[in-house]
């Protein structure tokens, strides 16, 4: 993009720049008191202490489909409506997205340890999120693969969208295979028991993954702008050695200098 | 109707006539089918329980790895531009060319499916059920993988990267398709359920496919 | 009736700014070309020539500044109207020289004209039933004129429509062009070398 496309980032920039310590300090108070809480919730009578896993996966797992909810907002936002900061919005979220997903997953098996006495069953939840899993890194290969954001960032929102449509669909395929593979297996995680102890620090932790999400994503798409910044300012600087070196390229040059002025 | 006709006839003769997509598509299924023996062991009984599986892991490579230049030689040689110009909608031009390449490349894969159910030492109703379930299931790998295709232009990159991009999107119609012919020949399942959810996948590709491959051609061509 | 005596036709773009990969190829480009005349667009590499036709045919967004085009189809959009001749030929080299030729008329529909007879005009009469793959570079781009004759749009965009044509293919094609222009029909066309007829020119990007 031009430079005068990115008078919106510079207003976002700014913005964003006296939000952020703000989300930060919330972020951190909210997990704080949201771990104390998880400590002190009372262990559960079958599970014992493993249950405290819950308190980070469930808000990982939440989060891992938030995030795919938010690109996929964001993609219609590249191919709708063509607004400069959803691109960056869709390709700063995917590897936050990722990292959570991650996280879901593993804490996911480190429960299923002494539960199943495996690291891993193939499980309808686990394995959707696996699968959810493998579709974030293929985005995030799909950004790297492609040089120029703008072409990339078409294809993304593209991909994303049609991840959306499909994820339901997905989810059902391999909650309706799970059931027809291992008809015995009731076991699901959380469980029916959702004291009121479990459930305050649960949704603390929520609340307090949710802001932590928002205060990355703002954080990642700043540097992504900074970093576009970066590119089309090298390009302009290439441009302009190459053309100084031919003559009579005066127009040219003017643009350049004035833009990057 | 005229100008849909045309690109699917062109498209059907090109592959026909050049050799590539039909036939290499079914020498690659062959290929898969032939190396299952190796990995598992020439066991009758292993091989005909886990053959509706291996008959469609192999359907699904082989339909996949030859859809990587559905619109890529079209982009290529310059027609791609004529076409997104023309007054047919690009969705309609990209069914077309999706329906085209399902025949001229899935039907065969169907047709062959008999010969390597032998070899997988598949029984006629199995083999039967397999064959139903892949001409139910195809489409919609198919207009799913076109996705893909339409991808690989955008991002002037096919190959893997694309194949890593598509293949978790077809999971279902691999779940559904191997589940209805498992219940087909051994149950206890009723071979409905999971074949009507097969065919409600295809309808729902057919639908998505096209208009997601032409949002990623469209403006994406340079 | 695709109607190519109708009156006159006006195709302009007011404003035109073009991005590519982040790079400003040009912007605040003006221009206007009316039925019966022909712009030859001139610049050196990387001006955007090739990208103000692609503009043009709707193959490329514009970046800003709008392109018009007055007194055509009104139920048909701008690059419907209009035949795109680029670097590469949209030829497949599987199927014959008919073949490739009676699937673009089919394809883009509209007025058809005598196939056999376009080929005669660009002189590829010859060659009608041999795979496409066997033609020279000349002779594909030859094939590629044919399109024109065959599929009557009024708006020709041209990219360097000359090159690989041999002495006499060029003096062809100025014959067919004048036709093309004598018809009320328009051409812009990205060209180094002169095109070889009464031309408008139109430099972009700074002085070459």
């Amino acid at each position: 993009m031009s430079l005068i496309d990115l008078a919106n980032p510079t207003r976002f920039l700014a913005l964003t720049a006296r939000v952020l310590p703000w989300l930060a300090g919330a972020t951190v108070i909210l997990l704080a008191i949201g771990l104390y809480q998880s400590a002190l919730a009372p262990d559960d009578y079958q599970q014992g202490a493993t249950v405290k896993i819950m308190f980070i996966h469930v808000p990982n797992a939440w989060l891992s489909m938030f995030v795919w909810g938010v690109m996929s907002i964001a993609s219609l936002g590249t191919l709708v409506w063509r607004h400069p900061l959803a691109d960056v919005a869709a390709k700063a979220a995917a590897p936050i997205g990722a990292s959570f997903t991650f996280l879901a997953l593993l804490t996911g098996s480190l429960w299923g340890r002494p539960m199943w006495g495996t690291y891993w069953e193939w499980d309808a939840r686990l394995t959707s999120v696996l699968i959810l899993f493998l579709m974030y890194l293929g985005l995030m290969a799909l950004w790297r693969a492609v040089d120029d954001p703008s072409r990339a960032a078409r294809a993304a929102a593209v991909l994303t969208l049609v991840g959306a449509i499909n994820l339901p669909i997905i989810k059902f395929s391999v909650d309706w295979w799970n059931t027809l593979h291992q008809p015995a297996s009731v076991m699901r995680m959380g469980g029916s028991t959702l004291d009121k102890s479990f459930l305050i620090p649960l949704l603390l932790m929520a609340i307090a993954f949710t802001l932590l999400f928002v205060t990355l994503h703002l954080a990642a798409m700043r540097n992504e702008i900074l970093r576009r910044r970066v590119r089309s300012l090298q390009m302009m600087q290439a441009s302009r050695v190459a053309f100084s070196s031919e003559v009579g390229t005066g127009s040219r040059q003017e643009n350049a200098s004035t833009g990057a002025a | 109707m005229t100008a849909l006709s045309a690109l699917i006839r062109r498209d059907i003769r090109i592959a026909l006539r050049v050799g590539g997509g039909a036939l290499i598509g079914v020498l690659f299924f062959l290929t898969v089918v032939v190396l299952m023996p190796f990995a598992v062991g020439p066991d009758l009984a292993l091989l005909s329980r886990l053959g509706p599986a291996i008959l469609w892991l192999g359907a699904l490579l082989a339909s996949l790895l030859t859809l990587d230049r559905l619109f890529m030689a079209d982009h290529e040689d310059g027609s791609l531009d004529l076409i997104t110009m023309s007054r047919t909608p690009l969705e309609l031009a990209c069914a077309a060319k999706a329906l085209a390449h399902w025949l001229a490349a899935g039907l065969p894969l169907i047709v062959a499916t008999p010969v390597l159910g032998l070899l997988l030492n598949l029984d006629m109703v199995a083999t039967g059920a397999v064959a139903l379930t892949l001409l139910a299931g195809t489409p919609a790998l198919t207009f799913t993988g076109m996705i893909g295709a339409g991808l690989a232009v955008t991002l002037h990159r096919g190959g893997l990267l694309m194949a890593v991009l598509v293949l978790p999107l077809s999971i279902p119609v691999l779940i559904f398709g191997v589940a209805a012919s498992q219940a087909a020949i051994v149950g206890p399942m009723t071979f409905g359920a999971p074949f009507s959810i097969l065919c409600a996948l295809s309808l729902v590709s057919l639908v998505v496919g096209p208009f997601a491959a032409a949002a990623s051609l469209r403006h994406g061509l340079d | 009736m695709s109607g190519l005596d109708q009156g006159k036709m006006q195709l302009s773009g007011r404003g035109v700014a073009c991005v590519r990969g982040g790079r400003e190829v040009f912007a605040g480009l003006d221009f206007a070309a009316v039925s019966g005349e022909a712009v030859a667009v001139m610049g050196r590499n990387g001006s955007g020539k090739t990208s103000l036709l692609r503009l043009i045919a709707g193959l490329l967004i514009p970046a800003g500044g709008t392109i018009v085009l007055d007194g055509g189809d009104a139920e048909m959009t701008l690059p419907e109207q209009c035949h795109y001749l680029g670097h590469r030929d949209a030829l497949k080299p599987a199927l014959s020289v008919e073949e490739n030729l009676a699937f673009w008329a089919d394809f883009l529909g509209g007025e058809r004209f005598d196939a056999a007879a376009s080929l005669t005009a660009v002189g590829l009469d010859h060659a009608a039933h041999l795979p496409a793959a066997f033609l020279s570079a000349g002779q594909r781009r030859r094939l590629s004129l044919a399109r024109l004759l065959t599929v009557r749009r009024r708006i020709w965009l041209l990219d360097e429509p000359t090159t690989a044509l041999d002495v006499a293919g060029q003096d062809m094609f100025g014959g067919l062009m004048r036709e093309h222009l004598a018809r009320g029909g328009l051409i812009i066309a990205a060209t180094h070398a002169p095109l070889g007829i009464e031309s408008r020119e139109l430099r972009i990007g700074g002085a070459t």
